[in-house]
């Protein structure tokens, strides 16, 4: 067989695994949705499971597509690798907490993988980073259900998150240098992390903590002026993305928390006040916007990015190029900030959507969750994990496509960025935690309340003064 | 909110696609150039008008066999894209030959052949008003009235796309010709008489009943707050009704009608016929543009009548307005690409004839068309009447000032046959002087090729 018949064939085999891939992202979101209506466990536990073979068999044959397309021998040491994390995680979870949520993890490890497949194909020493990075971050991950569930005087340390946040955010601000206009990183011992990834997670756990126990006028006040100085903080780094991430967050649960429709109605009109300020303080702000009216005005400059992004996801059409077929590279900061449009090149629409409707599973998952905590701090920090993840989507997703300015965020899990990763991943186990006191709250609360009533309980010590 | 997501993405992929894969900036299908070839650009009669020829070493060039007669309009694939090569670029580097023959092709390793663009241009017609124009700068569009085919554009000054990249350098900095600009689409000239067509359309529109008692004394000029009309070389056409002013291309008569017609009608004559507005068509075109409004002085009442004044329009618009006069008031969707076909000649997508609006009352296309007639029988247009097809048109001494320097550009734009009319012409001949002397036989010789062949 000559080399030019070699090709052929390869490019034949690409383009099957190509429908191929498509057609099990299809199933498998399909299923993270008709599993909720699945009645008996074991029902359950056969969905979940063909779940997990779907996830597998699509990165198979994405490593395999990428394989034949590039025969570096390192890719496959690499799927090694990642199949072995994968399977341990997956095993792990399930052997440590019986009584996780099995639909988050299988979500979780399929976003890590489309990210895998997707930083492979882009950046093959990137994504070894990441997935170290992933590695380590799953190991401290997996200790932290079992804190959530132990450790209840989580729910009383509010200032300590208050002042933790307020200080990693004014510590970027001061201290981070300035990487495209937007501060963000700072860099510890050679290790370079943005805080403001992990101050989302302490910065719901604080306004939680503020706003579970009462919400008298005072409290209100008290909340939002705080929370108003991360924002500002961030806004000073020019972190609009995050800025905006954390203010729309702290309105869903100040909406909550009161249940006080004109509260949210005047932090909108606030927020709009403010959005328009912005626009007329910041020139940056003002670029944003005018390259989201026409991104094609400034073609060569400003509008690069979002231009090629649109190309991308244009040529990419319902069933994408194929892996390795398009040109993704071709829009700046691919990995970080349009990880979704490669995707949408290179994979397609029909798995673009099917990634939105996973990211929308992963959402409904967190509210149900947190509908059935009866503790109020618990169920706050549910509600605001899952409405900043899903914020999140929507603005690096909507970005990308168009649909609104580009704040520049990644998308959670996929897109690379550490210290993102390394932040989702808590965020997932800590509403695996979450998930798992809603079911010990049950059973508690079932047939022995005598017996509840004697124990201080994290029911009781959520409604203490 | 996430369902927002999937609305806009579908939105984009259904409604944008085209749009942006024919983006001119837009190179991510020349990187699939490297298993498809280029396919062809041919007309309905197989005539090849664009194709890329694959030497013994398997090296790709395009070749344009009729140079620089479809230059602007078929465009150029290197240096960047222009014409039909950037529209239609995605379609040219995609096959739809069947998946079978893909992969056999494929498995042999060799490239597949991408599909043909079939144009609705004539070959023949568009070789006639290219050298009919001559050595004038400026553009000849023809098209049939009751389609909306575009059969002939042709600009110039031209370049030959075969060699455009040894050219490019100079080309580009040669900024006084400006030949890589497609005139017929993209050039701006004021409309002069041929914009009577609109003018007496808002007088119709004012006088509905009691339009034919118009009656003007043409002195050869006409003033008013110190801004003086004449007629074209001091004419004087004595006593005239609107038909015989209209077929005389009377400066003085039509000032008149200027200064006594409401603003507000003939700003809504010329928007209704797409003024200030882009074109029912994806060509890549400049928008015209009118902007006589209720805080116009007197003067520019009277040189916005007559078509001067800060009007500016493109040959293509004033093909479809013509166009649109002869086909009863119905304006029709140009277009140029009537199909696409797989190399080995299987139906991809056509494209249809369609209607983008009535614009004119059958009654004001009649009309129009009766002063149309007019201006060939007894007017300016005398050279095209009696050649065995009967036609109707009107012409323009568009006069420009640049630089101090002053010129007149040359217009004629008509149609034949008058009953059934089946071709409309558009011609603008730069510094060509008077309509009748250069625009009007460019014109003749288009009918006569398209009658006589």
């Amino acid at each position: 067989m000559s080399l030019s018949n070699l090709t052929g064939l390869v490019h034949t085999l690409t383009t099957a695994a190509q429908y191929l891939i498509i057609a099990l992202m299809l199933v498998y979101t399909i299923q993270s949705y008709t599993v909720f209506r699945r009645s008996g466990p074991e029902a359950r536990e056969r969905v979940f499971l063909r779940q997990n073979l779907s996830m597998f068999a699509i990165h198979f044959l994405a490593f395999a597509s990428m394989f034949l397309n590039t025969m570096q021998f390192d890719i496959l040491i690499f799927y090694g690798a990642q199949v072995i994390y994968l399977l341990f995680t997956l095993v792990l979870f399930r052997n440590l907490y019986p009584r996780a949520s099995r639909s988050l993890i299988n979500n979780m490890c399929m976003l890590e993988t489309v990210g895998f497949i997707m930083l492979t194909r882009l950046s093959y020493d990137l994504s070894i980073r990441q997935f170290q990075i992933a590695c380590a971050g799953t190991a401290i991950a997996v200790l932290i259900p079992f804190i959530v569930r132990k450790l209840h005087v989580l729910t009383r340390m509010t200032w300590a998150y208050v002042f933790v946040g307020i200080g990693l955010l004014g510590l970027v601000m001061v201290a981070a240098r300035s990487t495209n206009g937007a501060k963000l990183a700072i860099t510890v011992a050679g290790f370079s992390f943005q805080p403001s990834e992990f101050v989302k997670i302490i910065f719901v756990f604080a306004v939680a903590g503020l706003l579970s126990e009462e919400h008298s006028f005072r409290r209100v006040v008290i909340a939002t002026v705080l929370a108003a100085v991360h924002v500002l903080i961030l806004v000073r780094s020019t972190d609009l993305g995050s800025a905006l991430i954390f203010f729309l967050a702290y309105l869903v649960m100040l909406f909550v928390a009161t249940r006080n429709p004109y509260l949210v109605l005047m932090g909108i009109l606030a927020g709009a006040a403010a959005a328009v300020a912005a626009y007329f303080l910041f020139a940056h702000v003002r670029v944003r916007v005018q390259i989201w009216q026409d991104p094609f005005k400034d073609y060569t400059g400003t509008g690069y990015q979002i231009c090629q992004s649109l190309f991308a996801i244009v040529a990419g059409g319902w069933v994408g190029t194929g892996l390795g077929q398009g040109s993704p590279g071709a829009i700046p900061y691919v990995q970080e900030d349009f990880m979704f449009s490669a995707i949408l090149e290179e994979l397609g629409g029909i798995f673009g959507i099917c990634l939105i409707l996973v990211c929308m599973s992963v959402f409904i998952m967190v509210v149900n969750v947190a509908m059935q905590l009866r503790n109020r701090f618990y169920r706050l920090a549910a509600i605001g994990l899952g409405s900043m993840y899903a914020i999140q989507v929507f603005l690096t997703i909507g970005g990308g496509i168009k649909l609104i300015p580009m704040t520049g965020v990644t998308l959670p899990l996929v897109s690379y960025g550490g210290s993102s990763v390394l932040s989702t991943l808590a965020m997932f186990a800590i509403v695996q935690g979450l998930y798992m006191l809603r079911s010990d709250e049950v059973r508690e609360n079932a047939p022995e309340k005598r017996f509840i009533q004697q124990r201080p309980g994290p029911d009781q010590t959520g409604r203490a003064q | 909110m996430f369902l927002l997501l999937i609305g806009y993405l579908v939105y984009i992929n259904v409604f944008k696609a085209d749009e942006l894969r024919s983006n001119p900036n837009n190179t991510k299908k020349d990187s699939s150039s490297s298993n498809i070839i280029r396919g062809s650009i041919v007309t309905e009669d197989g005539v090849v008008l664009a194709t890329t020829n694959i030497d013994g070493d398997g090296r790709e060039t395009r070749s344009y066999p009729y140079e620089n007669i479809f230059a602007h309009v078929i465009g150029y694939a290197s240096n960047g894209k222009s014409g039909l090569e950037a529209e239609e670029n995605y379609e040219l580097l995609t096959s739809h030959s069947s998946l079978l023959s893909q992969l056999r092709k494929n498995d042999d390793g060799e490239k597949v052949q991408g599909d043909s663009v079939v144009v609705t241009l004539d070959s023949r017609l568009q070789q006639t008003a290219y050298y009919a124009l001559g050595s004038y700068r400026g553009a000849v569009v023809a098209m049939e009235p009751d389609t909306g085919k575009i059969l002939a554009m042709v600009s110039k000054p031209d370049f030959n796309p075969n060699t455009i990249s040894q050219e490019w350098e100079s080309m580009v900095s040669d900024d006084s010709s400006s030949a890589l600009l497609n005139r017929a689409t993209q050039g701006l000239y004021p409309p002069g008489s041929t914009f009577k067509m609109i003018t007496s359309l808002a007088y119709l529109r004012e006088h509905p009943s009691d339009y034919d008692q118009f009656s003007w004394d043409c002195q050869g000029s006409l003033t008013q707050n110190e801004v003086t009309i004449t007629c074209y070389n001091g004419e004087w056409h004595g006593q005239e009704s609107l038909r015989s002013a209209f077929a005389n291309s009377c400066n003085t008569a039509f000032a008149g009608i200027g200064l006594e017609l409401d603003n507000k009608i003939l700003r809504k004559a010329a928007e209704d016929f797409l003024f200030n507005s882009s074109l029912p068509t994806g060509m890549p075109h400049s928008r015209s543009i009118f902007s006589l409004d209720k805080d116009s002085s007197v003067g520019e009442q009277m040189t916005t009548a007559i078509g001067q004044g800060d009007t500016l329009v493109t040959p293509l618009h004033m093909a479809l307005i013509t166009s649109t006069i002869a086909n009863g008031g119905v304006m029709m969707r140009p277009y140029y690409v009537d199909h696409i076909e797989t190399y080995d000649g299987d139906m991809v997508t056509q494209n249809d004839p369609s209607v983008y609006k009535k614009i004119l009352t059958p009654d004001e296309a009649g009309v129009l068309t009766a002063y149309m007639e007019s201006t060939v029988s007894s007017g300016t247009a005398y050279a095209l009447y009696g050649n065995g097809y009967s036609c109707a048109g009107k012409t323009g001494s568009a006069e420009y000032t640049r630089d101090g320097v002053t010129g007149t550009h040359s217009w004629f734009c008509g149609f034949a046959d008058v009953e059934e009319p089946d071709i409309v012409v558009a011609v603008i001949a730069e510094d060509g002087g008077t309509g009748s002397s250069t625009a009007v036989p460019i014109a003749k010789q288009i009918f006569d090729a398209y009658y006589y062949g």
